[in-house]
């Protein structure tokens, strides 16, 4: 399992405007094309410079299609890239902090220690 | 040599600038209240009349990422942009650019080096909410040059408590061994206790009001011993998950130096967390 690259779909996504739509309207394709296009692209580069090794698990995956906010954090994923991007993608569809005050009751069944979230 | 005329730490709530600028409806009930305790806080750095500031606040995630994560870095640059597309859209904060004190981050960087702390620096770094929280609060006319160092409380593995206390120290010394004549205000924001993305989030007050209670005493009298004594790495995830930005707050307690009390201390119990402010005047306050 790897959190960096769930931690590098969730940033990535984030940052361009676009994607955080595209994302919102359609998360298997967005995934799927990520994997194959964008999960191996080298960020600080000015080339197209690219791993060669990195993938998603079939539970990384599947996580990420379902949009699942609670399974992310169990599984160590950055709670402040999740956050960010899903208050992106769906705090339009709430009133004020309705979405963020749900969020995190969604998770009340977790208790400390909290998963690791070192990459 | 340089003056430290101010040494300032607080909290960088980036809700702030809506909350103050917003007006009818739109104004959030708690914003008068919030706005007065900032003037206040302002008046603590104009009063010090400062001609240089630095900046110590932590990247979340905008131009430092995963693949190339310093633990501390200086920004030297002639001009520092500010604030990216994910805090417009989520916070609604304003870009702007502000003027970078190259010669300061020079100083600091070569004698930070030679001090022990292998800093990383960088030539074209776009600040974020961390830096300009504050100069929204405290410098809203964000006319003075500034030098950025960014602390990482963000990416574990993180270093230790006492190494962001042992930095502020070396900071103040740094800072006062510039060899320029100009006034210097050193201003750092952190967190209390705080939690980003998980179940405690979005309360009526922040996740730990206790360790918020002994928090703001600590470094309201500048406790570094009582503090050092209670907080480690693993202690920092039970007040809440974010809440290792406090190691800033330690960080300027370096600054400020052991034992000394400050001179203004003022908080505000908001939703979700704690808002804390905190000046001294190691030269006595001015008149």
């Amino acid at each position: 399992m790897s959190k960096y690259l769930l931690d590098k779909f969730l940033f990535t996504i984030d940052r361009d405007p676009a994607l955080v739509e595209r994302y919102r309207d359609d998360p298997a394709g967005t995934v799927a094309w990520w994997e194959a296009q964008e999960a191996n692209r080298i960020l600080n580069c000015t080339t197209d410079e690219r791993s060669t090794w990195l993938a998603f698990t079939d539970e990384e995956r599947d996580v990420l299609v379902r949009q699942d906010h609670v399974r992310l954090f169990e599984m160590g994923a950055h709670p402040f890239l999740t956050l960010t991007l899903f208050i992106a993608m769906f705090e339009r569809d709430h009133g004020p902090l309705e979405y963020q005050i749900a969020y995190g009751k969604a998770m009340e069944h977790i208790t400390l220690p909290y998963p690791d979230i070192a990459t | 040599m340089a003056q430290v005329v101010a040494v300032i730490a607080s909290t960088h709530h980036p809700f702030y600038y809506r909350a103050s600028t917003s007006t009818g409806a739109d104004r959030p009930p708690f914003a008068d209240e919030w706005v007065s305790k900032i003037e206040t806080f302002r008046e603590t750095l104009t009063r010090a009349r400062p001609d240089v500031l630095v900046m110590v606040g932590s990247d979340h995630f905008h131009q430092l990422w995963l693949d190339n994560m310093p633990q501390f870095l200086v920004g030297k640059a002639p001009f520092y942009d500010a604030n990216w597309y994910n805090e417009e859209r989520e916070f609604g904060l304003p870009r702007m650019t502000l003027a970078g004190e190259e010669d300061l981050s020079q100083h600091i960087l070569r004698n930070g080096l030679d001090a022990g702390f292998d800093l990383a620096f960088s030539n074209e770094l776009r600040i974020d909410h961390s830096i300009t929280c504050p100069i929204i609060t405290l410098r809203p006319e964000h006319d003075l040059p500034i030098v950025p160092i960014y602390t990482n409380i963000f990416a574990p593995p993180l270093p230790q408590p006492k190494r962001f206390v042992e930095l502020g120290r070396t900071i103040r010394q740094l800072v006062e061994a510039w060899p320029d004549d100009r006034r210097v205000a050193i201003i750092g924001t952190g967190h209390l206790s705080l939690e980003l993305g998980g179940p405690r989030q979005f309360g009526p007050h922040g996740p730990d009001p206790d360790f918020d209670r002994k928090a703001v005493d600590w470094i309201a009298r500048g406790d570094l011993e009582g503090c050092l004594a209670e907080v480690t790495l693993d202690s920092l995830h039970t007040p809440g998950n974010a809440t290792h930005g406090f190691m800033d707050f330690m960080l300027m307690m370096g600054v400020a130096g052991d034992g000394v009390a400050a001179d203004h201390v003022d908080s505000l119990d908001l939703f979700h967390t704690m808002e804390a402010y905190f000046t001294w005047y190691p030269e006595g306050a001015p008149a």
